[in-house]
């Protein structure tokens, strides 16, 4: 009798496809996953919905013109992408950008990473029921779109950047305006933070959820605040310091759990220290030119070009052939909103490159996340999901 | 650092080594295919590179006489003192294969099934080479030099059954017509 009991009770694993394009999911991905009860107990995570063959496009295309599709890998901090490709050329040419440009492409960094864990978090907790903290969150995000429009006329796909330097210079008023949009983040941060740090709401559903070790993360080679949410202090922009970081005063704020709760916290503090080098970087921004002067780089002022023969040439050239960067290959890493971005540029001397290779921060860590996501409820997936801050166009290029 | 890092690998597999160099300060070696395992075992065990980075390939067809055509490249970092290496193997056309690293880093497996998916590399040892980024009926390997970039695939049949979705009467079907996107049908 009681065994009988028990055949009733058992039941076979239920499938569940979650996604690809499922409401509680910021991003195309599809999750096969076989459920026991609520409790995951497997999960094959599938990509790809977004694939547009970034790699084999960028082979078909001069290396300037592949500033606009590094924007569209991670969207939500284009700038990032264009100085992480801008710098893998510039290494394979061995140039060296000019410091005020140095500054800017710091500055206008950070500012789109702020815009990235804005976006990350926002997403988080209105898929955690929280809908009006998203438009917190959406409110301070929109001081950045509307500074970076002003600098580089988009709001999301910049492309601002070109080998050797930046489109333009800064617009009047820049500086002052962006003076002034710090203590409004702050203010907005302050309101977040007393909204989630310590709610016991948004805590239950993410303290101890989605954890994984120090040696799985480095295994997995994930970076950015996934693995800084496990205590390991990696942060491109302190360990291998690129373009003027080292000039500035910051710290790498790190987790202990390597949970959900410690990503949200590491994002939270990494934008109040985002604030700090933005901060910095208005006082101690130099005057100077944002190119450097080489004619096989860039391009000339619009009066050479219409006034000299050689200005006319040098446009033209540059137009219609592009850089040619001296063959060899280089690989060139910066700290994108998820972690190390990089580029492996290959060239042969040629106006196209033979290989450009971006490597995604979010793809080690979407690998790792089927494992992280077996043993826990079909309700936390979103809250660890929400936590990776997957972006679909640099997870699938 | 550097040059120490080179010589180590060096010493340890004289015979496996092709080449070696520095190029923008990106300290790279290029090893023969068959000690791809036995060189990530050292550098892993004894040299302590146990943050892996990257995987990928390039396909160097008509570009370089004399070297096998496709090459493996991978990116490794260590933590303590944040040392990178690039280690690199060249594979042969037809058939190229080299041994799967996922015994060594977890993070291997992902990039690998890319790289199979896009260059037609096989990892000897990696179980799940299902593709990733592209849908399981994709013909050929995307990323190889001779796939033309503007190449097209095959239509693949809609899910379910395809007769019941659009009715083909045997007429039209004789005439190439597609009855549900036909404009005769309108009239």
């Amino acid at each position: 009798m009681e065994l009988e009991d028990k055949k009733d009770l058992e039941s076979d694993l239920l499938e569940v496809m979650l996604g690809p394009s499922h409401p509680a999911t910021h991003g195309t991905i599809q999750m096969r996953l076989k459920l026991d009860g609520e409790k995951v107990v497997f999960c094959d995570v599938e990509p790809g919905y977004l694939h547009r063959g970034f790699e084999k496009e960028c082979e078909d295309h001069r290396w300037n013109q592949i500033f606009p599709y590094t924007d569209r890998l991670n969207y939500v901090s284009p700038i990032i992408n264009n100085v992480g490709f801008a710098m893998a050329v510039e290494k394979l040419c061995d140039i060296e950008v000019p410091v005020r440009c140095q500054y800017l492409r710091v500055m206008l960094s950070e500012m789109t990473r702020i815009t990235d864990h804005l976006t990350c978090l926002a997403a988080v907790v209105m898929e955690l029921g929280a809908f009006t903290a998203f438009l917190y969150f959406v409110k301070a995000r929109e001081l950045y779109y509307n500074l970076l429009e002003s600098v580089t006329g988009a709001r999301l796909t910049y492309s601002w950047l070109r080998v050797g330097g930046a489109r333009w210079d800064l617009p009047d008023g820049f500086t002052a305006k962006a003076k002034a949009a710090i203590p409004e983040t702050r203010r907005i941060l302050r309101e977040i933070d007393g909204l989630f740090t310590k709610n016991r709401i948004f805590m239950d559903r993410v303290v101890n959820i989605g954890v994984i070790s120090r040696e799985d993360a480095i295994s997995y080679g994930i970076t950015g605040p996934f693995l800084r949410s496990t205590g390991v202090g990696y942060d491109v922009r302190k360990a291998h310091p690129y373009l003027v970081y080292n000039e500035f005063d910051f710290e790498i704020p790190t987790g202990q759990n390597g949970d959900s709760y410690d990503r949200y916290s590491v994002r939270m503090r990494e934008m109040e220290q985002s604030l700090r080098i933005i901060e910095q970087a208005i006082t101690k921004l130099p005057a100077g030119p944002v190119s450097i002067d080489d004619s096989r780089f860039t391009l000339p002022d619009k009066e050479a070009v219409y006034n000299s023969i050689e200005g006319t040439i040098n446009h033209f050239k540059l137009v219609f052939d592009d850089i040619h960067p001296p063959p060899g290959e280089a690989y060139a890493y910066v700290e994108g909103g998820n972690g190390e971005l990089g580029f492996y540029v290959v060239s042969d001397g040629g106006n196209k490159p033979v290989k450009c290779r971006c490597r995604p921060p979010c793809f080690p860590i979407m690998s790792a996340v089927g494992g992280i996501i077996v043993g826990h409820m079909l309700a936390d997936i979103i809250a660890i999901f929400g936590s990776v801050n997957m972006i679909g166009g640099e997870m699938d290029r | 650092m550097s040059k120490e890092l080179l010589q180590k690998v060096l010493e340890r597999f004289p015979e496996a080594v092709e080449e070696s160099h520095s190029l923008h300060g990106d300290e790279t070696v290029r090893i023969k295919p068959e000690r791809w395992l036995a060189v990530f075992s050292f550098l892993r065990d004894h040299l302590e590179f146990d943050h892996w980075i990257d995987l990928t390939a390039v396909d160097y067809l008509g570009r370089e006489q004399g070297l096998p055509r496709y090459e493996v490249v991978v990116h490794l970092r260590r933590m303590k003192d944040g040392g990178r290496i690039r280690v690199k193997a060249r594979l042969s056309e037809g058939g190229p294969a080299i041994d799967s690293l996922t015994s060594l880093y977890k993070g291997a497996a992902w990039m690998e099934r890319e790289c199979h998916e896009m260059y037609g590399i096989v990892f000897k040892g990696n179980a799940d080479l299902r593709p990733l980024l592209l849908y399981p009926e994709f013909k050929g390997y995307p990323l190889r030099k001779d796939y033309p970039i503007d190449k097209r695939q095959p239509r693949i049949p809609l899910l379910g059954s395809e007769e019941r979705r659009f009715p083909k009467p045997a007429d039209e079907t004789a005439h190439g017509h597609d009855p549900a996107f036909s404009r005769e049908k309108k009239q």
